[in-house]
């Protein structure tokens, strides 16, 4: 049981930073990403074939990083250059990463890393001798969340990070202040999608390999781990929102894994995702409805 | 200080929903000049306004501000000579972000957005001071969001905001036609202090024939696209809404 929990929050942990970056699109920017689908195998190829090539596992990690900065910057371009709407830029750069990552893992479908130097077993080597890889995966997740965390953190505080921000929150309003919205959605896009590429990364380096269809309904997964954390730990500060967000991720796979455990048949993973978030998204609305007809139906809201 | 010279903009050229918004619209604002525009719906003050911030490229003519031709820069380039309020209260600032962030954003305008704090302690003594000259009781919720402030405080919030680094011009696009009439008077109020106060070259455009009348040293009313009255001074200062009236029925 405790092996259980103790993988799930591991993974969890290395989901966190991809559901920073769905948050950074989703919430900040205010845009459904759908890259993520495919800049998440991109870090994990870019790692993989690092990796596999005898390279060093934190080098990898960067190179997942910036790899998925690469897709979030095509993305950008699509949609603020070429003025395609911004879910279907998604779409266009996702279907069009699953031919460039056959490319990255040169023309493979997937890259195993069995007996590879990765940045657990090199974690691993400064834990107790007591230690298994879950906990090398608890303690470099860890290490990586809060570090990613500090950085979003401060970035959002500075002149540029509020920029962005505004340019998400309300574009009219940015570009009356001066502010070039295109390249913030751009840098935005960017940001989010480096930190979905490394989180792919570390989570390829866990499993042990990299696969091409390894994406598919991550965007889901992220969602449902924004607005589980979300509901369940606050959004007061910003600082509360991040945390929110770690803890959201973890609560998420450990959930699945007793779902798992109750004999919910693996095929029926993205069914049951899909349908939490729907389930997720439509609660804020029946709460409201709800409190509208404790009040006897009248009432609008004071904005 | 500001020269529109024979600007032309169609909507939709070439469909059915062909629609000439502005038929070489023309005319000049002098340093310190506070000029009203009325006009009825479709006659192109909004469009004129909206010509002149960047928010579309115009088809022929050319936008002068102190002599520097801006008929080409993208808005958010224009945006160092320009302060502005909208119409819609909710336009003018960003909900999600708080006051002091707000008021932060405007302070930069036009500078370099690099990686020092987006808000200094120095600069929230200065807000302070500002937002308690509004007289809302702002000064105190500085860490609010600004979706909780209702549309009169947005509004004045933006005023401020627009006002933050003396703008060359100020454009006012209706900026009280949304609001209860006591907050719209109370916005117009605090709209002619500041503007008189720093004097700030300003355009207001307005639906309503009073305060066109009331404020300002100038008036203009267009139609179909083009200036078709304007008057000054004490000229101005001599007409009455019956006038107005008279001449929007032509």
């Amino acid at each position: 049981m405790t092996g259980i929990i103790l993988g799930a929050a591991g993974l969890g942990l290395l989901w966190s930073v991809m559901t920073i970056g769905v948050f950074l699109t989703y919430r900040v920017l205010d845009i459904a990403d759908l890259t993520a689908e495919g800049s998440i195998v991109t870090g994990a190829a870019a790692a993989a074939v690092i990796i596999a090539g005898g390279g060093n596992p934190f080098a990898a990690s960067l190179a997942a990083f910036l790899a998925g900065a690469a897709t979030g910057l095509i993305t950008g371009l699509l949609h603020t250059k070429l003025k395609i709407p911004a879910l279907l830029s998604g779409i266009l750069c996702m279907i069009a990463l699953y031919s460039i990552n056959i490319r990255i893992m040169k023309g493979a479908a997937n890259v195993s890393l069995l007996r590879k130097t990765t940045v657990y077993t090199e974690v691993l080597r400064l834990l107790p001798s007591a230690a298994n890889k879950d906990m090398a995966a608890i303690a470099a997740g860890l290490l990586c969340a809060a570090a990613v965390c500090a950085a979003v953190y401060w970035f959002f505080g500075t002149e540029l990070g509020s920029a962005i921000r505004a340019a998400g929150d309300n574009m009219k309003m940015a570009r009356s202040q001066g502010i070039n919205t295109d390249n913030m959605i751009i840098m935005g896009l960017a940001l989010s999608n480096a930190l979905i590429g490394l989180s792919g990364g570390l989570i390829a380096q866990y499993l042990g390999f990299a696969d091409v269809s390894m994406g598919i309904g991550s965007i889901v997964i992220g969602l449902a781990s924004v607005i589980i954390g979300e509901v369940l730990f606050g959004v007061k500060t910003f600082r509360r929102t991040l945390f929110s967000l770690v803890c959201g991720s973890v609560v998420y796979r450990i959930v699945i894994a007793f779902v798992y455990k109750l004999g919910m048949p693996a095929s029926d993973l993205k069914l049951f995702t899909a349908m939490t978030v729907a389930a997720a998204l439509y609660l804020p609305k029946l709460t409201k409805k709800w409190a509208k007809r404790a009040k006897g139906g009248g009432g609008n809201a004071v904005g | 200080m500001l020269s529109v010279e024979e600007v032309r903009k169609t909507f939709n050229a070439g469909t059915v929903n062909e629609r000439i918004a502005l038929d070489g619209v023309t005319f000049r604002l002098e340093e310190g000049d506070f000029i009203t525009v009325v006009g009825g719906n479709g006659s192109g003050k909004s469009t004129t306004m909206n010509a002149i911030a960047g928010v579309f490229p115009i088809d022929s003519g050319s936008v002068r501000i102190d002599g520097r031709d801006i008929t080409a820069l993208p808005e958010y380039k224009r945006a160092a000579y320009l302060g502005r309020v909208f119409q819609d209260p909710m336009m003018g600032s960003a909900a999600r972000m708080n006051i002091e962030e707000n008021l932060a954003l405007a302070y930069r305008k036009c500078r370099r957005r690099g990686l020092g704090w987006g808000v200094t302690k120095k600069e929230r003594g200065k807000y302070r001071e500002l937002l308690a000259q509004l007289d809302l009781g702002l000064e105190d919720r500085m860490t609010s969001r600004v979706g909780l402030l209702s549309g009169g405080q947005r509004q004045a919030l933006t005023l401020l905001m627009a006002t933050l680094n003396k703008p060359a011009l100020l454009l006012l696009d209706e900026h009280t036609a949304a609001l209860d009439p006591k907050t719209a008077g109370k916005v117009l109020a605090l709209t002619e202090k500041i503007v008189t106060e720093n004097k700030i070259t300003t355009l207001m455009v307005t639906h309503n024939m009073h305060d066109a009348l009331r404020y300002g040293n100038r008036v203009m009313m267009m139609r179909d696209g083009r200036a078709v009255f304007e008057a000054a001074g004490e000229e101005k200062a001599r007409l009455k809404v019956a006038d107005m009236l008279e001449m929007f029925e032509i």
